[in-house]
């Protein structure tokens, strides 16, 4: 029953073959073997889930299961606040925080019987790569456990891999939820800016952040985003427009869409393998009678400066509040300023120091202009081109990451690690949404992600192309080599 | 570039203790990265309106109802100290 | 005390004020004041992690109310924005307020001075939420530790900046005078200084006189009363008077004024502490002001007390008096002109000095002027009121029963035709009738006509006082005085 996509699972729950109690402590017992290896969850609510899963098999029993996650067992980044369960975000300095609210992404969760089994790692309040700069633990790779699964959602990301969890959810910043996902070859979707809510879910950024779904394949996918997506009256940015049966669009095929490929996501020095890989897909889905355009997105090359300059200021704002003063860490002084201080240096760690520091520094006195304004501007020229791409193509085809997973500790120096983000940023900054579905492997074996980028609110289209190239290839069956 | 002054000001205004060595870490790093994010001064973006938001959505307002409020225990559960029903913070020396 | 001649004195006041909405200006958390400390709070409102501020469309409109009434520009487009400063009663550590797209600009308070009328600009009106309350465990200066409650945090704050147009402490007191008024009269702000609902900050600065540049300006905090702003700021209008006599020039920086002692301290000092790092607030989205909304809020604008006294004694003629009166509130210049809006099918040209002289003689008699709420639900109702005034007019009964009539009226909250009707209050104006008791009257007081008839007029006064006496007051007195006239004259033929 493990490695069972949800839909799957779903299925033999309607006939009887399994039940959601049998899976949850399965996937419990999965999580005892393995985790001590992969160390993909930093907190496990072995009793909450088998609770839920209890509830879940009455209703299928009674004939009234609340959908097709119902009883499907999922794993969350943690960063999504949870009633009664410590909330970290990866940080020391939330070690102890316990969210007196859920967040409105896992109170549909839970409204749609999906069980879930903890909250994942992820690098210190998402900012990163390859979940190495966790405040807890790394996260490992299950394709290779001397590599990263990629980051920041690269506990959900590696869970989903290593049958830790039927599916998940991360958030995505600047490619949070794509990137890990290509490093381990799951599906990993961003959707539109607004599509979901981010009531509840602990910023980084609050203009480029976004949760989306991990899944095993495309169709839960497309299932695990229709529970979470629409309209919340608590999230100002949220947006009011209906959601698509995004399941039931699937198989309508790309016959007849242009696909954009830009000339820009084909860098030097990128890894030949990745390139290899993606070529390959664009032809499986020329097959399938798709056409193939050119398109041009030349600020590309400015997205990660601009990236770099509007992360740091918005989560430097978004992390003052972490002062000791009203929840997590403490650290004792005698005067109030002194404790602000030390609790900060203590609890944050030195990833998040550094970006706290340059987003105050961007926003002082004297550089807003130079820095955060021109980055704004910049950001107006990434949707400028986006736009005009998309009123001549359909989706837009490039690959997930310039490269595959790299071994922990690889990427010492800041500015290497911030590269690993360049073909996903973009589509963060101008707010569009993105899938990465498996398109092979690395001649190491190391999993590859192709992006298929889509119009603000056309995931529809973007599953859907997504689910041809799926259906048309043998990439979903390959599983990690984990005992 | 900025200099050892410049790190100290930043710490202090987002409440960073930071020790000597980190202080000037912090200083190389920062100067890197600061030269890699100067390359926007190339960008041409005269006339560009900024874009603070992906969405193009306006007006989002609520209307004056009041909803209940979260109970007074739970809201003073994460409390690093407390006195009673009050968080408590150490004395504040006025800069 | 006033600044020394050679110096011209310019103060600018930053005024905050509590809006009157029932939840807080980001979350649905009460806005009632005295609650049990950290009670009225929420995830929102206590800045915890990932929770998001959802604009309360009231704030705005009370705003625009304001900023209308103040003859300001509304913004078409305005939005929110971050202000970062480290303060343990502010819990996300910024505040949500507006920066460089405020709600609205460009507006005007006259305030009177001295007897003579001032002009005051407006520089700029906009909202921000506030924070919580800080309490130290003794006094600032020896606590070993501060106490936070957050339910003051996240109420909608509305911050009005005047331009530097005034000239000493004496207009300043007046300006938060006028304004505090304009602001109670709209229902924006209950105005209560002592609650905190309106709080003032001023800029003080001097300059040499006929100068036109500006000087160091200085920032006074903590003015929490009408008293306290004027004596705040005679101390520091002197102490720069001093400094600047001494040659020792001004600094910029922030002073509190500490009301106890009289003086104002400095405070924070240090330039960093004033880099607020502001950025659009990334968690809510502009809002954009149209004119149909604009107009909506302007159609609604109850007129202000300045204008409305005006226009009392241009429309309906009456004394500069009277119309200071019955526009002390909002609810008393509504009911005398609810008054003069009831039919009144006999009444004459001098019917709303008459109204006026009612309202202000009998009905601030029994309810306080200036208390909107009691005049608005006054036990006599404006219809009442005109339909005794009617009862006047038509003789059905004289003014001087009309007056207990009234009070009858407060009494039971019954009209003044049920009153009268009930209690047989009528006039007795039957001529038959009344010349009957003229007669009974007249044969029973022999003595008094004799009198008449020797020439002794006053012996008619006495027998009028007795036909009223025998109709307990009812009979129409000049009905009476013409039956006595006539049969007097019979008599002494």
């Amino acid at each position: 029953m493990i490695h069972q996509p949800i839909h799957t699972l779903a299925d033999a729950y309607r006939r009887g073959d399994l039940t959601p109690t049998a899976v949850a402590e399965a996937y419990l017992a999965r999580i005892d073997a393995l985790d001590r290896r992969v160390r993909a969850y930093l907190t496990i609510v072995r009793e909450q889930a088998l609770a839920a899963a209890r509830e879940s098999e009455r209703r299928w029993r009674a004939g009234t299961p609340r959908g097709p996650l119902d009883g499907a067992p999922i794993a969350l980044k943690d960063v999504l606040c949870t009633r009664g369960v410590r909330t970290t975000a990866g940080s020391k300095i939330l070690d102890t925080f316990v969210p007196p609210y859920d967040a409105t992404v896992v109170e549909r969760l839970r409204a749609a019987g999906a069980v879930i089994l903890g909250k994942t790692n992820l690098d210190e309040f998402a900012m990163g790569s390859s979940t190495e700069h966790s405040g807890f633990h790394p996260t490992r790779n299950p394709w290779d456990l001397t590599r990263v699964p990629g980051g920041s959602s690269g506990g959900s990301a590696a869970a989903v891999a290593a049958g830790m969890a039927a599916g998940g959810f991360g958030t995505d910043t600047g490619g949070s939820i794509r990137q890990p996902a290509a490093f381990c070859g799951v599906v990993g979707m961003k959707p539109t800016y607004g599509r979901v809510s981010r009531y509840g879910v602990v910023a980084l950024a609050s203009s480029l952040d976004q949760v989306g779904p991990f899944a095993q394949d495309v169709t839960d996918a497309a299932h695990l985003l229709g529970a979470v997506a629409g309209h919340d009256r608590r999230d100002a940015t949220s947006i009011p427009a209906p959601v698509p049966d995004y399941a039931a669009e699937l198989a309508k095929g790309v016959a007849g869409l242009t696909l954009g490929l830009p000339d820009e996501y084909f860098i030097d020095g990128m890894d030949p393998d990745v390139e290899r890989a993606v070529r390959a897909a664009i032809e499986v889905l020329k097959g399938l009678g798709a056409r193939v355009e050119s398109v041009s997105l030349p600020t590309t090359r400015h997205a990660l400066a601009a990236y770099y300059v509007i992360l740091p200021a918005e989560a430097s704002s978004n992390l003052a509040r972490y002062d000791g003063v009203k929840f997590g860490l403490r650290v004792s002084a005698h005067d109030l300023v002194g404790m602000e201080s030390r609790t900060r240096a203590a609890g944050f760690g030195a990833e998040v120091k550094r970006r706290i520091m340059l987003g105050t520094y961007a926003l002082s006195a004297g550089y807003y202009d130079a820095y955060y304004g021109k980055a704004q501007s910049v950001r107006t020229l990434v949707r400028r081109e986006f736009a005009a791409a998309f009123a001549r193509v359909d989706l837009i085809v490039a690959p997930t990451t310039p490269n595959v997973a790299f071994k922990l500790g690889e990427k010492e120096d800041p500015l290497s690690m911030y590269l690993n983000d360049v073909f996903t940023i973009p589509g963060n900054l101008s707010g569009i949404t993105g899938v990465s579905v498996p398109c092979g492997f690395s001649v190491s074996g190391l999993p590859i992600g192709l992006q298929i980028l889509g119009r603000p609110l056309d995931e529809a289209r973007v599953l859907r192309a997504a689910y041809a190239y799926e259906q048309a290839t043998s990439w979903r069956g390959r599983r990690p080599d984990l005992p | 570039m900025i200099d050892r002054k410049d790190v100290e000001h930043v710490a202090r205004l987002t409440r960073l203790a930071l020790t000597e060595e980190e202080l000037e870490r912090m200083r190389e790093q920062l100067n890197s990265i600061l030269t890699h994010l100067d390359t926007l001064r190339g960008v041409d973006t005269e006339g560009v309106e900024p874009t603070a938001h992906a969405v193009d959505l306006v007006n989002v307002m609520r209307e004056d109802e009041v909803e209940p409020c979260l109970p007074q225990d739970s809201m003073l559960a994460n409390a690093p100290d407390r006195s009673g029903e009050l968080f408590r913070v150490p004395r504040i020396i006025e800069e | 005390m006033s600044a020394p001649a050679h110096y011209e004195v310019v103060i600018g006041l930053e005024v905050h004020a509590q809006l009157l909405t029932r939840s807080k200006m980001f979350c649905g958390c009460p806005t009632t004041f005295g609650a049990a400390p950290n009670s009225q709070t929420c995830p929102v409102c206590q800045g915890m992690p990932g929770v998001l501020p959802v604009v309360n469309k009231k704030a705005i409109e009370l705003a625009m109310r304001t900023a209308l009434a103040f003859g300001c520009r509304v913004n078409p487009a305005c939005r929110f924005a971050r202000k970062h400063y480290y303060y343990p009663d502010m819990p996300k550590n910024y505040q949500i307020s507006q920066y460089e797209e405020p709600l609205a600009e460009e507006g005007r308070l006259e305030i009177d001075i001295d007897g003579a009328s001032r002009t005051i600009g407006i520089q700029r009106l906009h909202l921000e939420e506030d924070v919580g309350k800080l309490v130290h465990e003794g006094t600032l200066e020896t606590a070993q530790a501060s106490l936070v409650d957050f339910n003051r945090s996240g109420v909608p704050l509305m911050e009005t900046v005047s331009k530097p147009d005034l000239r000493s402490p004496e207009e300043a007191a007046a300006y938060l005078k006028a304004f505090r008024a304009v602001l109670v009269f709209l229902g924006v702000c209950d105005g209560n200084m002592e609650e905190g609902s309106l709080r003032c900050d001023a800029n003080v600065s001097l300059r040499p006189r006929g100068s036109t540049t500006l000087g160091t300006k200085v920032e006074i905090k903590n003015l929490n009363s009408f008293r306290n702003v004027q004596r705040a700021l005679e101390f520091e209008v002197k102490r720069q008077a001093q400094a600047l006599d001494a040659g020792e020039g001004i600094r910029q920086e922030t002073r509190l004024w500490e009301a106890d002692r009289g003086y104002t301290r400095s405070m924070r000092s240090k330039e960093y502490a004033h880099d607020y790092r502001y950025f659009p607030e990334p968690d809510l989205v502009p809002l954009r002001i149209d004119s149909r909304w604009v107009d909506e809020i302007q159609a609604a604008l109850p007129e202000l007390p300045r204008a409305r006294r005006q226009r009392f004694v241009a429309q309906y003629g009456l004394p500069g008096y009277d119309a200071d009166v019955l526009t002390q509130s909002r609810a008393l210049g509504d009911y005398y002109e609810a008054v003069l809006r009831e039919p009144a099918p006999s009444a004459g040209a001098d019917r709303p000095k008459i109204v006026s002289n009612w309202v202000m003689s009998e009905l601030l008699r029994v309810l306080p002027g200036d208390d909107e709420r009691a005049i608005a639900t006054s036990p006599i109702p404006p219809r009442h009121l005109a339909g005794l005034l009617r009862l006047i007019d038509d003789g059905t009964i004289s003014g001087k029963i009309a007056k207990d009539v009234f009070q009858k009226m407060f009494d039971s909250r019954e009209d003044a035709a049920t009153i009268v009707g009930r209690e047989g209050l009528t006039q007795v104006a039957d001529e038959t009738a009344l010349g009957a008791i003229v007669d009974s009257v007249m044969a029973a007081n022999p003595k008094a006509i004799d009198d008449f008839k020797r020439g002794k007029t006053v012996a008619k006064k006495s027998l009028f006082g007795q036909v009223m006496k025998a109709t307990g007051g009812k009979a129409n007195p000049t009905l009476v005085d013409r039956l006595l006239e006539d049969k007097l004259a019979k008599i002494q033929r």
